[in-house]
């Protein structure tokens, strides 16, 4: 298949493995950390770290945008469901991952109507169509998902519907590698940058990382070369002695981003003062609320939502997953009380998660399975 | 440290392996959408609370359907519920699908299907015209696989307490001949085959729903395999060791099943899985997995190494076997597991299918 199948060529890939082993210095280990969800399901499900030296070793990152919802939103989204009138949307990966109050799923078993859709412009379709009821948009994700919520939120405005809002929960991804840099459990050599996110920020914001915590980051596409390519290139970053922001992933991603979505996202929303991240705690200006000028489309306004803050379960260490600071099997519920299909931690949820991605994909010792594989 | 992390490792997969070999429980209070996908939660649903309510020896294995002696013959027996949304979409509807569904379970037992009931829960207001339509397809399909229809029920239920129509139906074969297929005799040494391209059904209904303002020229698989699971026999017979429809759960589960079953891991060469480039296309604008997606037309044979040579020949020769492929292998380690060499070169294992494939979203 065009535009997908020169991504996986294994030729190039074991090109690309050789030159990588001839970078590493002998005796020294690398520990890179991809910050996009979508990264960990590439390396997993290609099985891309087979094409690395034992020497390096990829961490997983914060980016996976239903891992780092808290369980007290999903409390709060159920509660705007249960509500007689709502038609709650969402994108699927939200309808596992547990709250307090159980699941989207178990809502929906109890006789909420909650719906999946691909964009919220389908919300936005179901609003049209059922003038009588009002239809909430659970919005979640990072930048990338961000423009396409406040677009829609911009058209409804434009045509006047007035049985719509949005359930904001986007985040911002700086703020959270910030913690991560400023986190003392974590030693890092550089960043795969995340490439989706990047196609609306750019990559002016990753330059701090650089300059002021000496880190190479270099954005990358998802294609499972694009992640052998840039771990290439930050290795050849670090035996040059620089560190800096490079961009992989060029084919997609403009170096300045895209100003008309980060417009777009400015008009509707604005920073909130602190945001909860699942795992990571309380975050300063690091999540998206709506603008005052937009109340009439903000949930959060139209309901009376309870806001409690749920405690995450004792046993769940999905906080040091999404630091990097433990690799999934690592923890002490893998596997056994957590498991994709009864996930405590939403790590396991989302086919982003870096235990989902593990659990489904990887699990199994790596040598044993070349051994069984030859 | 390498060598640490390794044994650590393994330590995690037995602790994950134990917990998989505990008793089925069912910890939801109500059935949610994931007990129907075909996946991990509706193996657990059977498990723990039909086959506990129902528990015999003939139900236990939990095969397709159940084959017993009768009158100094031996007969299969099966039944499917169909609920499909949209009750028509292109290649099929769910009148065909409803015959070729119980057809095919019947034939990946060893059985030559003979007759079929077929059951309709019909919601009022749901037009004549289209159960029309649905029963001469019933007809059509029936006549394509030499079964007949030979008793039925219909009922009614008020407006809003069904989605339009369902159908039931079961069926009986005869097994001919010495026949042990299943999936526990899978054993090392043994090749694993497709009989053509994989997930065309799951996708064309997927996009039938009109939800996805995705546009793709892919049509429902659906087919009676029984003609070419007669032709699969004559040509290698005692060397099929399973056969399997790869139906809701995909080609994935069936092999986890046979993995599991028959305690050998099963090795798949992902290069080696036929899908056509229409089906892939979509699979990657989803995020889903081809091989994870319904097929209702495509069977996964186990057969002996040397026979699978004849054996692809064979299924290639059948009209619904042009697009056959050797697909992986069977070995003795690691037992119970499935692993994939992907297109790109490295190697991952492919786990049940947890409810519904989920879309990814950024």
């Amino acid at each position: 298949m065009r535009f997908v199948d020169e991504y996986r060529d294994a030729d190039k890939a074991r090109a690309l493995s050789a030159r990588i082993a001839s970078l590493c210095e002998p005796g020294r280990a690398y520990t890179f950390m991809e910050v996009c969800g979508g990264h960990t399901h590439t390396i997993y499900k290609h099985g891309l770290e087979d094409y690395l030296p034992e020497t390096i070793t990829l961490v997983h990152g914060p980016g996976c945008p239903v891992c780092v919802i808290p369980m007290g939103r999903v409390d709060d989204a159920i509660h705007i469901a249960e509500r007689p009138g709502v038609i709650m949307t969402s994108f699927g990966d939200m309808m596992r991952v547990p709250g307090g109050q159980g699941s989207f799923f178990d809502s929906t078993a109890r006789g909420a109507d909650i719906r999946m859709v691909y964009s919220p412009l389908d919300a936005l379709k179901i609003a049209r169509r059922e003038p009588d009821r009002q239809v909430v948009f659970m919005a979640i994700g990072f930048e990338t998902t961000t423009p396409s919520t406040a677009m829609t939120v911009l058209r409804a405005a434009a045509e006047g519907v007035r049985n719509f809002s949005v359930f904001c929960n986007h985040v911002t991804i700086i703020p959270a590698i910030k913690a991560i840099l400023d986190s003392p459990d974590l030693r890092l050599d550089g960043f795969i940058g995340p490439g989706h996110v990047s196609t609306i920020i750019g990559c002016r914001p990753y330059e701090f990382i650089a300059h002021d915590y000496g880190k190479p980051l270099v954005v990358a596409g998802f294609e499972p070369l694009d992640i052998l390519q840039s771990v290439y290139m930050l290795l050849l970053q670090l035996a040059e002695g620089r560190s800096e922001v490079e961009n992989q992933y060029a084919r997609v991603v403009p170096w300045a981003g895209n100003v008309r979505a980060l417009r777009a996202v400015t008009e509707v929303m604005e920073l909130r003062p602190y945001f909860e991240w699942r795992g990571l705690g309380f975050i300063s200006h690091s999540a998206l609320r709506m603008r005052e000028k937009y109340a009439a489309y903000d949930a959060e306004r139209l309901f009376d939502i309870p806001g409690n803050r749920v405690a995450d379960p004792k046993a769940c260490q999905c906080g040091e997953v999404l630091k990097g600071v433990l690799k999934p099997w690592e923890c002490k519920v893998f596997g056994t009380a957590c498991t994709p299909e009864t996930p405590i931690g939403t790590c396991m949820v989302s086919s982003e998660g870096a235990c989902a991605a593990y659990y489904n994909f990887g699990r199994f010792s790596r040598q044993r399975v070349r051994e069984a594989t030859r | 440290m390498t060598e640490t992390r390794a044994t650590r490792e393994e330590q995690v997969l037995e602790r994950i392996d134990r917990a998989r070999q505990r008793k089925a429980r069912v910890r939801e209070e109500h059935i949610t959408m994931a007990h129907g996908a075909g996946g991990k939660a509706t193996q657990t649903l059977i498990e723990a609370v039909f086959l506990d309510a129902f528990r015999n020896p003939l139900l236990e294995p939990l095969e397709d359907g159940a084959v017993f002696g009768a009158g100094g013959a031996r007969l299969a027996f099966t039944t499917d519920s169909y609920v499909v949304s949209p009750l028509f979409f292109p290649g099929g509807d769910i009148g065909d699908l409803a015959v070729n569904g119980t057809v095919n379970d019947l034939a990946v037992c060893g059985a030559r299907p003979l007759y079929l009931s077929a059951g309709f829960v019909l919601e009022e207001g749901f037009p004549v015209e289209d159960l029309r339509r649905i029963s001469a397809s019933m007809a059509r399909a029936a006549a394509a696989a030499e079964v007949s229809i030979v008793t039925g029920d219909t009922k009614v239920v008020q407006r809003g307490k069904a989605d339009g129509c369902y159908v039931t139906t079961a069926g009986v074969g005869l097994v001919e001949g010495d026949v042990r297929l299943g999936v526990a005799h899978a054993r090392p040494g043994d090749a694993v085959l497709v009989s053509g391209p994989i997930g065309e059904h799951g996708v064309t209904i997927m996009l039938a729903r009109g939800e996805l303002d995705i546009e793709a020229d892919v049509t429902s698989d659906t087919a009676p395999l029984n003609g070419l699971v007669a032709a699969l026999r004559a040509a290698v017979g005692g060397g099929v060791r399973c056969l399997r429809d790869a139906t809701r759960g995909g080609v994935a589960t069936i092999l986890n099943e046979i993995a599991r079953a028959s305690g050998v891991a099963v090795v798949v060469e992902e290069d080696a899985v036929p899908v056509r480039p229409a089906v892939r296309g979509a699979c990657e604008l989803l995020g889903i997995d081809p091989l994870y997606v319904a097929c209702e037309g495509r069977m996964v044979t186990v057969v002996a190494g040397d026979a699978a040579a004849p054996a692809l020949a064979a299924l290639r020769s059948h009209p619904l076997g042009e697009g056959a492929a050797i697909v992986g292998r069977v070995q003795d380690d690691p037992p119970g597991l499935v692993l994939l060499k992907t297109a790109f070169g490295g190697t991952r294992i492919v786990d049940v299918l947890v409810g519904d494939p989920l879309p990814r979203i950024c």
